[in-house]
């Protein structure tokens, strides 16, 4: 268990390194919403299902669709 | 105390975008981590060593469950945290119309 | 570069005091205060299983009619912004949108969306019992609306309808409120309904009521925000 929770920690910071460090902004925002899904199955081994399923709905899914939007409409890369 | 660490990693990865990157959508994904960092860090004072969740069922009794008021509050937390960020990203749409990019040092109002 | 040593500097400082503060509190100790009382006397007091429901609606209700307000002022702000009518949405939908999506995600995403709507809906009434509530189960519905826009863009829910669901949503909340007034308990958001049996879907009095507004309330939120930014989607940019 504990090498799982060591696990879904080093998968979070990963993802949030990478989020910020690419210069395709259309992956980083992608990043974001999958570090925020990570973060949600720590919620539920801290034993909060509610917070779980609320940042699995609205931080990851919501969140991630309005930030695809936002890159279609600018630009994509970084310059 | 691992979770501390990790929510205090992700806060600092959040400011670290919003001080040193100069585009519009690593600001705000900027602080998207940050507001995924404190959350966990709420909730992570909130555990309880061998807890469950507070939540009754058969068999489980008030003195085995975790605080359920940084749950309440963290609850509330993410909603508000993603309509301001919907907000900000309608803003940034705006500044793009209007500047047609979206690097901060060649927007003039921004500037500093 | 100076600046960046100087930023590195302060952002030390930050976590550094940061982690100073939780010296004081011990992970996985049990430093509860008021959450003891909470957690001892739910069952009592409001009937409900859910002690995160009974803390976010029962003891602290005003808190969430204020988050409802925060809620509401975001996305106003995003309909100030990108204001069109409806008729303006569809002629420029119409004009951007050339591509169509395959016949399976166009027919399968209509099959599904009344199915994606009863989850919702579930997670919302039984928000007292189980995991989930008002919040979740808006946000359910609110990707189920996302969904059908994704896949069929000439689609188009009317604007003024969400606008008049979110008002009603509201003001429930806030009538339920206003009634407690007139009861023996005399105060805001009194519980002055029949509490139950612990445990049934009808129970915990007021609860189930002002979840499910706070539930309309968001799912309306969120698809009106949906609905603003996906009518502003333009050909330019975005595509390499």
């Amino acid at each position: 268990m504990i090498y799982f929770i060591w696990f879904l920690i080093l998968l979070t910071v990963v993802f949030a390194l990478l989020s910020v460090h690419l210069k395709d902004l259309l992956a980083a925002v992608i990043l974001m919403g999958a570090s925020s899904l990570v973060v949600s199955m720590l919620f539920l081994l801290l034993q909060a299902p509610d917070v779980a399923m609320s940042e699995a709905s609205i931080g990851a899914a919501l969140t991630m669709a309005i930030y695809i939007i936002v890159v279609k409409k600018t630009e994509r890369r970084e310059k | 105390m691992i979770f501390y660490v990790t929510s205090l990693i992700l806060i600092g990865i959040g400011l670290y975008a919003i001080i040193i990157k100069k585009n519009l959508i690593k600001i705000i994904i900027g602080l998207d981590l940050i507001e995924t960092g404190v959350n966990l860090l709420i909730v992570s004072v909130g555990y309880i060593n061998n807890g469950t969740a507070p939540i009754f069922s058969k068999g489980i009794s008030a003195s085995m469950m975790v605080d359920a008021v940084p749950q309440a509050l963290t609850l509330t937390s993410i909603v508000i945290g993603a309509s301001e960020l919907a907000l900000a990203a309608a803003f940034v749409i705006l500044l793009y119309k209007h500047y047609g990019t979206l690097d901060i040092r060649k927007i003039r109002s921004l500037k500093w | 570069m100076i600046r960046s040593i100087f930023y590195s500097l302060f952002l030390g400082l930050i976590i550094a005091a940061v982690l100073m503060f939780l010296v004081a509190f011990p992970f996985g100790q049990n430093k509860m205060g008021v959450g003891q009382y909470y957690l001892d006397n739910t069952v009592k007091e409001t009937g409900a299983s859910n002690v995160v429901t009974a803390v976010t609606l029962e003891y602290r209700g005003f808190d969430t009619l204020g988050e409802m307000t925060v809620l509401f002022a975001a996305a106003t702000g995003v309909s100030l912004i990108f204001y069109l009518s409806d008729e303006e949405k569809k002629k420029k939908k119409r004009e951007n949108n050339r591509t169509k999506a395959n016949f399976v995600v166009r027919v399968g995403s209509r099959i599904i969306f009344p199915f994606v709507i009863l989850f919702g809906i579930y997670i919302i009434l039984h928000g007292h019992l189980t995991p989930g509530g008002g919040f979740q189960g808006g946000a359910v519905i609110a990707s189920g609306v996302l969904m059908l826009y994704l896949a069929n863009p000439d689609i188009q829910i009317g604007r003024n309808k969400l606008l008049v669901t979110e008002g009603l949503a509201g003001l429930t909340y806030v009538l339920i409120g206003l009634a407690g007034l007139f009861t023996p308990a005399k105060s805001f958001l009194a519980n002055f309904l029949p509490l139950g049996t612990p445990g049934f879907i009808l129970s915990a009095g007021i609860l189930l009521p002002l979840y499910i507004a706070v539930g309309v309330k968001v799912g309306s939120e969120f698809s009106g925000i949906i609905d603003d930014l996906f009518s502003t989607i333009d050909e330019n940019g975005g595509e390499e």
